[in-house]
């Protein structure tokens, strides 16, 4: 069970409100990401879950009880840091085997869990060498091992990937994701990257500044983003905002257009551009697009065969139906 | 760029360096082992002709040899017990953020700036007599009989005063080592279940292992050899009496160069012995 509860849950640093009130419901067994810009607030609000910063005011429910002013070892939620914050002095076998050594289990029940452990995250190989001696990779899953074996009420991950390069963060990712299927357990992950968002999620709590954007679906947060800010955010690259007399045809202050929806062609289109900049993919183009009569850049997908180059005179004909409108607010117009 | 040309010029631009290090220690070595083994009486005779190891014999077999060697170790083992102990405390307490951090710690590191005799002898006077000391005030502010601490615990009280001019030290070298402790891992032990007590225990000392052999190491080689602290004090009397303090008596003293140096080679070996078995203990851990 794993059912995290905030509610109007605020925290200030001296005079500096970091987190102005704030309400979320985390169900049992969710997979629910927490994204948002660097400094926004998704760390010390795990940390505030977690028990290793205090609220300032409101309170935090862990399955109906409330967990406000209990401390972080007895709210049964286990944590897998950014640094991954293994024990250098331990061997793989105790740094996983610590927490149960502090709860006092015998040593048949331990070496049960460490052996179970170790063998979901294949690590058996390698349990009785030190963190120094493993790759990035490696300790990353003696953390998760670390925090599997206490069969905690949820998980709890901190940007967990952001020190591992580009091809392990797609494979762990995806061990991640299959844990979960597996434990069905609640975990709660931040990141900045919407690109592990995306692929993850349950549910996706988009965060600026200390406050809740949006939650949804990924696939909700895509196509029904509630603000100019989440609408930026997810997807990539970035959704094209386009102000002035286009968007006043559409009866809005802003709108928005993703570079995925926006049909490209040599000879007609609604919009006319000269290329800048193409950036070949192999499956994908992007390309980006001035001089339309448009004050902004226009970002557009293409399919990876397109070949433009720079300097060309494009068409372009956005799809009408996936428009997004926004007024002078930056909200969301239906 | 190493080439050859370059490797010449470069050994040939340290030799001064080399030569004058060497001798440094080259020079004093020989004449100690060369006296050693003369009959040596400035005073009395002076030179009076090779002796053989009669030397050595004398100065092991004199009543205040075993006294010396167990007072040394004595003072080395309580100076490193209480600075270690006392210095983890201390390097712990001025990790924590607190208004006037800068000015603590430079309060904190002052003991190590002052002279050995001159901490010596503020003790005995100011704190230690047994009339007018600061000490002896206390005692009797409590209505209890002051103590004359130099002759009474005399051992006492130089460990005491030894270790109030090396604590700074430890805490120096600790301190820096507790502040690369990344707080992830405590953090990670917290949410583990680590209570404070098991988080020292477990994540803190261990980080600070290395550290504290340093300390150890670079004390043990310095404490060896104090002397001022012991000159200025209790003179070598009560007890107080070390290897190295034996060695001044016998050739300033008795002035008996030749028992001395003999003294001083033992000295030596003492020393060796003492850093094969740290080299052995630190060995492990400096590799780790």
């Amino acid at each position: 069970m794993g059912r995290i509860q905030l509610k109007s849950v605020t925290k200030s640093f001296g005079d500096v409100q970091v987190i102005p009130p704030l309400d979320l419901t985390i169900e049992d067994g969710e997979f629910t990401v927490f994204v948002g810009p660097s400094g926004c607030g998704k760390s010390t609000l795990l940390r505030l879950i977690a028990g290793l910063e205090d609220i300032t005011s409101g309170s935090i429910d862990i399955d109906g009880a409330d967990a406000t002013d209990v401390p972080p070892a007895k709210r049964g939620l286990a944590m897998v840091f950014q640094s991954y914050a293994l024990y250098p002095h331990m061997t793989v076998r105790k740094n996983i085997a610590f927490p149960l050594r502090m709860a006092k289990l015998d040593q048949a029940e331990i070496d049960k869990r460490v052996e179970g452990a170790a063998s979901v995250l294949n690590l058996t190989d390698y349990l009785d060498r030190r963190p120094g001696q493993l790759s990035g990779g490696q300790r990353q899953r003696v953390a998760i091992g670390r925090a599997i074996v206490r069969e905690p009420a949820a998980f709890l991950f901190d940007e967990p990937l952001s020190n591992l390069d580009a091809a392990l963060r797609v494979g762990m990712r995806l061990e991640i994701s299959e844990l979960h299927e597996r434990l069905a357990t609640t975990m709660i992950y931040v990141t900045h990257d919407q690109v592990e968002a995306m692929t993850m999620a349950d549910k996706i709590v988009v965060l600026q500044a200390g406050v809740i954007e949006q939650v949804g679906s990924p696939l909700d947060l895509y196509r029904t983003p509630r603000n100019l800010f989440v609408a930026g955010f997810i997807g990539s690259p970035k959704m094209n905002f386009i102000e002035g007399e286009e968007a006043a045809k559409h009866g809005a202050h802003t709108i928005g257009i993703r570079p995925e929806h926006i049909a490209v062609s040599e000879s007609q289109g609604d919009w006319s551009g000269v290329v800048s900049v193409s950036e070949h993919l192999g499956s994908d183009t992007f390309f980006h697009v001035h001089e339309t009569g448009l004050a902004e850049t226009i970002t557009v997908r293409a399919d990876g065969e397109v070949g433009f180059r720079h300097g060309d005179r494009i068409h372009l004909t956005p799809r009408a139906d996936v428009i997004h409108k926004f007024d002078a607010k930056g909200l969301r117009i239906e | 760029m190493a080439t050859q040309h370059s490797r010449s010029v470069a050994r040939l631009m340290m030799a001064p360096a080399v030569v004058l290090l060497l001798g440094w220690m080259l020079v004093p070595l020989t004449m100690t082992l060369y006296f050693s083994f003369k009959k040596y009486l400035p005073l009395r005779g002076g030179d009076l002709g090779w002796v053989g190891f009669d030397n050595y014999i004398r100065f092991v077999s004199s009543s205040s040899f075993w006294p010396a060697v167990q007072a040394t170790l004595t003072i080395v083992g309580g100076v490193l017990i209480i600075t270690v102990i006392l210095g983890v405390l201390l390097a712990m307490l001025l990790d924590q953020p607190m208004w006037g951090q800068g000015v603590v710690r430079i309060l904190v590191i002052a003991p190590f700036f002052v002279m050995p005799t001159v901490s010596a002898l503020v003790w005995k006077n100011m704190f230690m007599d047994p009339v007018n000391g600061l000490l002896a005030h206390l005692w009797r502010f409590f209505g209890a009989e002051p103590v004359s601490w130099l002759s009474e615990a005399s051992m006492t009280s130089i460990i005491m005063i030894v270790s109030w001019q090396w604590l700074p030290f430890a805490t120096l070298i600790l301190l820096t080592a507790i502040q690369s402790l990344d707080s992830e891992q405590l953090e990670a032990a917290e949410m583990d279940g680590a209570p404070p007590l098991k988080r020292f225990f477990h994540i803190i000392l261990p980080h600070l292992s290395r550290a504290i052999t340093i300390v150890i190491l670079i004390q043990t080689i310095f404490l060896l050899s104090i002397f001022a602290e012991i000159f200025v004090t209790t003179g070598g009397a009560f007890g107080t009496r070390t290897l190295t303090y034996l060695i001044f008596q016998r050739v300033l003293e008795s002035q008996n160069v030749g028992l001395g140096s003999a003294g001083g080679v033992y000295a030596i070996i003492l020393a060796n012995i003492v850093a094969i078995f740290l080299m052995r203990i630190v060995g492990k851990n400096l590799d780790a």
